[in-house]
Formats: structure tokens, sequence, C-alpha cells
């Protein structure tokens, strides 16, 4: 471990080390507002390092194409990569968490405990998060997905009530099992690669089949089965069926700032991961996976959207459009180009094979990663990859600012039932306009960015000809539509609520004169970056082309 | 690259309105004043568009164009791209004229005044919007930017079952649009084009063949078609229409009617006729079919309303079939089509929007003063109203296609063009003409005329304010009554073009053949 391989961890050292600053400053100082300003402040640490490492990168920020075709820098035995796909992940869960700790500021005071704890654990986990967007490793991933949720869980817990006791025991226990299923995939997997490292798996597993051997979905039965059960321990991180148990309960119950920075940073590195470990580990098998992911996405989506008509409570309501939206990013993980999987493996050699070389999947995984991009025509579009890193970055500002919407409308009515917030517009015009926006943009309708990511994860999936998906994530919309509206319904037209009309009479209000102006600050950046995103959404465009072109299984056309 | 502006203003104008109203404008009087001054303002600037289309015949197909590159990338490529063609420039002027007309039949509003018109006036930039786009990101866009002002001014200002018809309307277009998200995703990585450009698409060297589209031609052309039919609405899709009608606040019947449902009507003339000319040509009598059971089943369940306002919604999809019937006239014989049909459905577009327009704005006043739009429980108001019942009648009178005012122009061109290809089809649909005399001059018989009733003793007739609306409607019905050429002669500039795509498409394939 040399200098350079500090550098290149920089961010998430910082990040780790600012978690134990923050809890030893709680130790000493007797001040409260100062601890969230040395989180807050901190978080400037971690951020710079990553600029630091962008500009490193060659291509400069938006750069994109052949010539900025970064290689993973693999350090720490290439446990870690360090390129613009994890650069652009680090400065999602940078500002995203900043944006939480903004938000939750009079949150966090009025916290009956363990206030230098809840900064310190959530910066643990984004710690986690940042590595994860960087493994390329199986031990190393491991211990990512782990160090990213354990924080969480324990967050999970903190308020003193049943149902946040019941949250943090759910997200628990559905987290060690899968968690459990997680390493029983890798072993799996390294059994029948001889290497944790996601190329070694490749070049291992990527073999050229010969003609008389049947086709078998991922080329044997026991690499099937660890994909299976691997993919059934990372849908937990995705909250994607079939381990998304846990969701409603843990959005209901938890703190707000947690499940805000939960739903949104959390998801986002999970995303990260599979697209990581798809391009590269499973690249000879995209046909499989694109198969199974898209159904899994067609599900997903499905049973989100459907579960959330019946809703009553607004968090559980979330929780529940979180698992729709799972299943629209899958759309976009799904759309890999497709040749009909294994079978086909012949069409993919005759593009991509410049001297006639018979391990097609492994010298294309190589050429490009020392920057030969002339192996072949695109066989892997980056649309689908980059269509969900857009999403992800939209989707992160529109649940941000209904999450802080709701933790503001919370912090005065003290209720998170839909029908409570009867009249909210009318006492808090400002909070209902905000929570209005953000639940227009998670239909997917204009002028947000999720319309024009949902527009995007379409086109990649037409693309990969996987329109019959296109249509029933276009439908999955119109479902969406009505539960959604139904709230921006009951906050614009329905009577005054009780508990909206019990805001400023002295009853459960009296500890909280008014909304924070903090969280007022951070809801207004949110709104902001929703609506513009839908308009000026070039440089993320790019900057997603980017990030996606350091995947080594992208060829650029 | 291009930028004169003066298309972005029409469209982003409203918008504005809306914008300083939000942030900067307070009281009642004053809010409707500053709409009254934006929706004059965009009504002139619409018909600058309109009256200065360079109608010669070797101009540019779409003048007025701005243009600036949206995004220009790898995977993503659109522009911000506004132009009118001889199709939607006559648009631009009815959604102006209409939008104009909205804001007065307002006047009456009481309740949060401010954001009522806020919404309003962004209904017409959305509107504008879908008429003036020509990249189909920017067009979607539009389209879906529509949905909530409307689904708001009705839930919010509405009458009788308001937040079910509200709903019923957002969740119908919705499914619509939803099929058309699909078709605009597929058709922007289809080559040759290969973009969300829609000039490209009109134009035969880079129209979308067969064996480049991502989805099969048939398969596109019906999935736009269940976006545009929700909105046109033709049976069997229309069942949101007389709901919402009849429970939205008076101006909102007046753009819904007016110009929303033209957008559908614009849709089917943009996107499938002129981009899809073999398939249109090949399902003509599809297209026809369900155009006149539209005109027939709207005109039978039409005689039977008692309420204004839903015998006026169920007479919108009779006529509103109309427009599919003189699609249908590209059925004709290959090489055959002439432009009559097509022209009659665009010009039905224009007419029926002024008229319909009228009569709402007519029932609107009605209901304001009489607080009734039961049709047994009025009559006599022609002695007490004589502005406002002239008004209505005249509007009925083009409704029923009387010559001389401009319903008459464009039904007779339908008719013209669509019996070329599908003569008894026509003749059924001319039915539904002589159902809607039926129903037209009953309503007109039963509200306005007969003996005069004691309770509408003191009822007053429209003010000088209010008659604004019905002046410029009543004179925009009878000019083109009169001078159909004036409307004409811009539709046929674009409309020939599309006639010659179909009629070199269908040699093309007898050339194969």
């Amino acid at each position: 471990m040399s200098l350079h391989d500090l550098y290149l961890i920089s961010p998430q050292l910082s990040m780790a080390a600012l978690a134990v600053l923050v809890v030893l400053a709680d130790l000493v100082t007797a001040r409260k507002g100062l601890v969230s300003a040395l989180a807050l402040v901190g978080l400037a640490a971690p951020l710079a390092f990553t600029l630091v490492q962008l500009y490193g990168l060659p291509g400069g920020i938006l750069g994109s194409g052949p010539e900025n075709l970064v290689p993973a820098t693999g350090i720490l035995h290439d446990s870690l990569a360090v390129d613009r796909f994890s650069v652009f992940f680090n400065l999602l869960v940078v500002p995203v968490l900043a944006l939480v700790f903004l938000a939750s500021i009079s949150y966090v005071l009025e916290l009956p405990r363990l206030r230098g704890e809840f900064y310190g654990l959530m910066l643990l986990s984004a710690s986690g998060m940042m590595l994860l967007a960087s493994a390329t490793e199986l031990i190393t991933i491991y211990v990512a997905l782990e160090l990213t949720t354990l924080p969480l869980v324990a967050i999970a817990a903190f308020l003193p009530d049943a149902k946040s006791s019941e949250a943090g025991m759910k997200f628990l226990l559905i987290g060690a099992i899968s968690s459990a299923l997680t390493l029983y995939g890798m072993a799996l997997l390294y059994g029948f690669s001889g290497s944790t490292t996601l190329e070694g798996i490749a070049l291992a597993l990527g073999g050229s089949p010969t003609p008389d051997v049947p086709y078998l979905p991922f080329g044997s039965y026991a690499v099937l089965v660890g994909i299976a059960v691997l993919t059934v321990g990372i849908a937990f991180k995705l909250s994607a069926i079939p381990s998304q148990m846990w969701v409603p309960d843990v959005y209901e119950g938890a703190p707000i700032p947690m499940v805000a920075f939960l739903s949104v940073a959390s998801k986002a590195v999970a995303f990260a991961l599979l697209l990581r470990f798809l391009y590269t580990g499973l690249l000879p098998f995209y046909g499989d996976w694109g198969t199974l992911l898209a159904i899994l996405a067609a599900i997903t989506m499905t049973v989100g959207n459907l579960a959330a008509l019946a809703q009553s409570n607004i968090r559980r309501l979330l929780g529940y459009s979180t698992i729709a939206h799972a299943g629209y990013l899958l759309v976009g993980v799904a759309a890999v180009a497709q040749f009909g999987g294994f079978g086909d493996w012949a069409s993919l050699e005759s593009l991509s094979a410049p001297s006639g070389a018979s391990d097609s999947a492994v010298l294309m995984l190589h050429s490009v990663r020392e920057g030969n991009a002339d192996v072949g025509g695109g066989l892997y579009t980056t649309f689908g990859p980059s269509s969900v890193l857009f999403y992800l970055v939209a989707y992160a500002a529109a649940n941000l600012t209904a999450f802080f919407a709701i933790l503001a409308v919370h912090s005065r009515i003290g209720s998170d039932l839909i029908e409570d917030y009867g009249g909210v517009f009318r006492r808090f015009p400002f909070l209902a306009i905000a929570l209005g926006v953000a639940l227009i943009a998670l239909i997917g309708v204009p002028p947000t960015g999720i319309f024009v990511g949902k527009i995007y994860l379409f086109l990649a999936a037409v693309k990969s000809e996987l329109a019959w998906l296109a249509i029933v994530g276009a439908i999955n919309s119109v479902i969406s539509a009505y539960y959604y509206v139904r709230i921006i319904r009951v906050m614009f037209l329905a009577p005054e609520s009780e508990s909206v009309a019990a805001v400023g009479l002295g009853g459960i209000q009296s500890r909280a004169a008014r909304v924070s102006p903090f969280t007022l600050i951070a809801l207004a950046l949110t709104l902001a970056a929703t609506v513009l995103l839908g308009i000026l959404f070039g440089p993320v465009v790019q900057a997603a082309e980017g990030a996606v072109s350091a995947l080594p299984g992208i060829l650029i056309q | 690259m291009s930028f004169p502006g003066l298309l972005t203003l029409t469209v982003f104008l409203p918008a504005l309105g809306a914008l300083a109203i939000l942030v900067a404008i307070r009281g009642d009087r004053v809010v409707r004043g500053f709409a009254f001054l934006v929706g004059l303002a965009d009504l002139l600037l619409s018909a600058v568009v309109f009256l200065s289309f360079d109608r010669a015949a070797g101009a540019a197909r779409f003048q007025f164009v701005d243009r600036i590159t949206w995004i220009s990338s790898e995977t993503l490529n659109a522009s911000y791209f506004l132009g009118v063609d001889g199709l939607s420039a006559p648009m631009v002027l009815l959604t102006g004229l209409l939008g104009f007309c909205a804001i007065i039949a307002s006047w009456s509003i009481r309740e949060r005044v401010r954001e009522y018109f806020i919404w309003l006036l962004l209904l017409q930039t959305a509107v504008m919007g879908v008429f003036t786009s020509l990249d189909f990101l920017l067009f979607f866009l539009f389209w879906e930017l529509e949905l909530l002002p409307m689904y708001m001014l009705i839930a919010n200002w509405g009458t009788g079952r308001k937040t079910y018809s509200a709903m019923k309307f957002l969740i119908f277009t919705i499914l619509g649009s939803a099929f058309m998200l699909v078709a605009i995703v597929a058709v922007a990585v289809s080559p040759p084009a290969g973009s969300f450009d829609m000039t490209l698409l009109l134009e035969p060297g880079t129209m979308l063949t067969g064996a480049s589209a991502a989805l099969p031609l048939s398969l596109l052309f019906w999935l736009f078609f269940a976006a545009f039919a929700v909105k046109l609405p033709t049976w069997p899709v229309h069942t949101w229409l007389p709901d919402a009608h009849t429970d939205a606040p008076t101006a909102a019947s007046v753009m819904l009617a007016g110009v929303m449902l033209k957008m559908g009507g614009y849709g089917l003339l943009r996107v499938n006729v002129g981009m899809f000319p073999g398939e249109v040509t090949a399902f003509a009598w599809l297209l026809i079919l369900l155009g006149v059971i539209s005109v027939l089943y709207g005109a039978v369940v039409t005689v039977r309303q008692t309420d204004l306002k839903r015998l006026i919604a169920y007479s919108s999809v009779s006529h509103m079939g109309l427009v599919l019937v003189g699609i249908g006239s590209v059925g004709a014989a290959a090489g055959q089509l002439t432009g009559a049909g097509l022209n009659g459905a665009a010009m039905q577009l224009f007419t029926h929007g002024t008229i319909t327009g009228l009569l709402f704005v007519g029932v609107g006043l009605i209901y304001d003063k009489a607080h009734t739009r039961y049709i047994p429980d009025l009559g006599g108001l022609a002695g007490r109203m004589p502005v406002a019942a002239a008004a209505l009648a005249i509007a009925g009178f083009a409704s029923l296609g009387l010559p001389g005012l401009s319903g008459f122009v464009s039904e007779i061109l339908v008719f013209f063009g669509a019996f070329r290809a599908f003569p008894v089809m026509t003749i059924l649909s001319v039915l539904g003409i002589i159902l809607a005399a039926g129903y037209i001059l009953w309503m007109l018989e039963r509200s306005l005329f007969g003996p005069q009733r004691e309770r509408f003793a003191d009822l007053s007739d429209a003010s000088l304010l209010e008659a604004i609306p019905l002046v410029l409607l009543v004179a925009s019905i009878v000019l083109v009554g009169v001078y159909p050429a004036f409307l004409t002669e811009v539709f046929d500039t674009a409309i020939t073009r599309m006639v010659d795509v179909i009629n070199a498409d269908a040699a093309g394939l007898a050339g194969v053949r």
C-alpha cells in the first residue's frame, strides 16, 4: 500500500474519519449545534478529495468518448477501482448526505438521545456506500455492503417507540438473511471461477462454448444457482422483488432523515454494484441476466405500484413507490443489447474478434481495458447503464424533496396519515407545492427530471428489443398516477384536517413553533434540482455517459 | 440553429403571465385585469403568426422556426424546436382566440382567483406548445404538461362530482399518453432519422420504413392512435368527456372542447397521417368505421340529454367523429387521393373549436345568471338575454351545418372527400348531421324560446365585457363560413404535401407489386 493508494481511497477514508471525529466532538462539547455544523462542514473533505480525483481523470469533468476511456485503476490488489463511474456515485452520495444533514438539523436536536451517534452512523454508512461504488472484488463488495447497511439498521431503531423498534428488527433480520444469501452466491461464484475479482470471474467463466454442448443459462447449474441466490441478496439493497418486504415497515417506523438517505443513496450504490457486477464479472452472460432482470423489473414495478394503491400512510406509500422505482431502474439494467443469450455467441464473435480469436468476450473485455476501442460495432450500448445513472440522480432530487416536505409537515402536524394532509396547502403553501411537484415528478410528468429519466430508460429498453418492458413500465406509470394524485388532491382540495387545524393552537406542536429554516433551504434546493433536471438535463446525461464508459463491458461506438 | 423568437413568445407568454401572478400580482381585480391583458397580447401574437404565415407555393414548409440544441450526446439527441406549418398555424390562432375568450368567461370566478388564472394560463402555454413542437420530446412534454392544470381547474372550481370527473380525465389521458410514450421512444431509436426530430419523419426520404423501425409500423401507428383517440375523443374511449365537461367550470369547458380535443385531431393529422402514409391508407376503413360510430353514437346519445353542458359534450363526440371520417378519405383508390377530406378534417378542428367554444360561453352565461343548466327548467330566455341568445343560436346553426356558417364548410369537405373512398359510410355519417339538426333545434327551442318564465324576469343580458367573446367567436364563424379560403389556403399548404406523400407511397407500393 503506497501513498498513491491512500490518495485513491481518500474520499472513503475521510468520510470514515469524519464519522469518528463527530462522535468524539459530541463527547467533549455541550453545545448542541456544533456537532451538526461539524458533520455538515466536514463533508467538504470527502467532496474535495473526490473532486481532486475527478480532475485527475483524463478528459476533465464531462469527458466521454474513447480518448477518455479510463481503465479502472486497480488498487489494493485490484479490489477497488477509482474511475469515472465511482466518482459519479461519490458525487451523488456526498451532496445527498449534506442535504439530508441540512434538512434534519432541528430534527436531530429534538432527538431524545444519541445525537452525535446519529451523525456518526450516517457518515459510516456513507463511507460504505462510496466503497461499494468502487469495489471490484467479492470480499470487498461484501464488506462494503455490510458497512452500508448495519449503521442504518442501528438508526432505524433509534426512536423510543414500537414502530421504530419493529423497523430496526425487520431491517436487521431480512438484512441478515440477504447477506447470508449474498455470501452463499459469492462462494459458488468463487468456487467455479477460482477468483474473487470480477475480472477474474469474467475470464474464468467466459470461455467460448462448444457447439455440441446444449445451451444452459449461465453456463452451468452451479453458476446459475449462485447468480440466483446473489440476485436475491442484492435485491434487498435495491428494494426489489423478492427481497422488498422490509421496505414499507422501515419507511414507516425509522427516523425520516435516515429513510430519505436510505431511499436515495443506498439504492443508488446498490445499482452501481449491480452494474459493475454485471458489466464486468458476468459480461459473457449478458443475454441470460438481461432476460432475468427484465422479468424482475416488470414484477417489481407492478407489485410496488399495486400495493401502493391501498396505503393510507404517506411514508408506507413512498415505501411501495420506491419499490416501483427500483422496478423502473431495473429496466435500464436489463437493457443490454440482446442476442438471444449464449446460443448466439457466434454473432458476438463475428462482430468483435479482429484476429479470429475464439475467446471473444474476454478479448473484448481486455481490449476495452487497454483503451483499444476499435474491436467492434457497439455491441453493448451505453444506453441502459447511463439511463440508470441519470434516473438515479433525478430520483434522488424528487424523492429527497418528497421526504423533506414530509419531514417538515410531520414536525408541524405530527402525523403521516394521508387524510391528515387535508388543508396543508392553505396552511403551508410552500410545503404543499414542493411535495406536489415531487409527486408529479415521481409519476414522471414534465417538466421534471424523472420525466426525462423515464423516457431515457424506455429508449434504452426499446433499443435492446425490450419494447414490451417499456409498455409495462408506461402502464405502471398510469397506475402510479392514481395514488400520487390522490395525495395532491387531499393537500390542495380536501377540507382542513383536525391535525392541520390544531397547528398553532398549542397542541402537539408547542415543541416546534415553525418549520426549521434549514429544512426549508434543503427543500428549496432539491425542489429546484427536481425541476431543473427536467429542463437542463444535458450535463447530467453526459456525465452519466462518461461514467458508464468506465465499465469494461461498454463499447464506445 | 435559428431563433426569431416570435413562436417562443407566443407559447410562453401565458406561462410568464402565470409566473407574474404567482410572485407579484395580488388582488382579485388586478389579477383578472392582468390575465385579460396577457390573453389579449397572446391573441394578437397568434394572429400575427397566422396572418404573416407565408402561403406562397414555394415557401418553406415550417416557418417561424425557433431551434436550439437541447442535448446532443452519444445516446440522447433532442432540440428545443418550435415551428408552424399550414396545419398548425390555424391551430395557434384558435388557441389564442379561445384562450382569450376563456379568460373573459372566467370573470365570474370568485374563489381563489389568483390560483385559478395561474392554472388557466399554464394550460394555454401547454396547448400552444403541443401545436408548435417539432421535436417529439418537446411535443410529449407539452402534451403531459396540460394534464395538471386541467385536473386542478375541474377538481377545484368545477361543480357536481368534480373530483371523480377530474380523476377520470387524468387517468384516461395518461393511459393514452403511456402508449404514445412507447411509440415516441421506438420512433426515436429507429433509423434512418433516429432522433426526436418530427420534421425528418414527415419527409419521404427520412421517414420510418418497415425494415428499420424498432417496432412494426402498424403497431406504432396504433400506439399513437390510442393517445390521440382518447383526446379526440372517439368511441369507445370517449366516456371521460361528458363527465369532465359537465363538471368543469365554463372556461375549462371552453378550453377542453375548443382546443384540447383538437390536440387529438392535430396529432392524428400530423403523426398518423403525416408520418405513416402506408398504414393510414391500409387502415382507412377502420378509422372511418370508428368515425361513423362516433358520429352516430354521439348524436343518438345527445338527443337524450337534458343538461345543456352534457348535451354539448356528447355533440362534440359526434362532431369530432367527423374528423376521423375526413381522415378516412385516404382510403381512396391508390394515387387518386385529393386533399378534400383531410382539408375538411383540419377545418373541422378549427370550426368545431370556435362553435363549441361559443356554445360553452353562451351556456356559461345562462348558467351564471339562471343558475340551472337543466333544459326543462329553462325557457323564454331570448326575451331576457337577447345578445346571449342570439350568439347561442348562431353557434347552434353553425353546429348543425347551416350554409354560410363555418360548420357547413368543413362538413361538406369531409363528406366530399370521404365519399370517393367509402360512399356507404359517408352516407351513414350524414345521418349524424340530420340528428344534429334535431337536437340543436330542440335545445334552442326549449331553452331560449317559448313562454317567458316568472323567475327569469330579472335576468340581465350579457355585459359589454361578456359580449367580447361572443362577438369574436361569431365573427370568426361567419368569416370562415362566407370566406373559407381564409383557412383553407393555409391548411392546404400542409395538406397537399401530405397528399403527395400518400399518393407517392401508394404508387411506390403499386410499383413493387
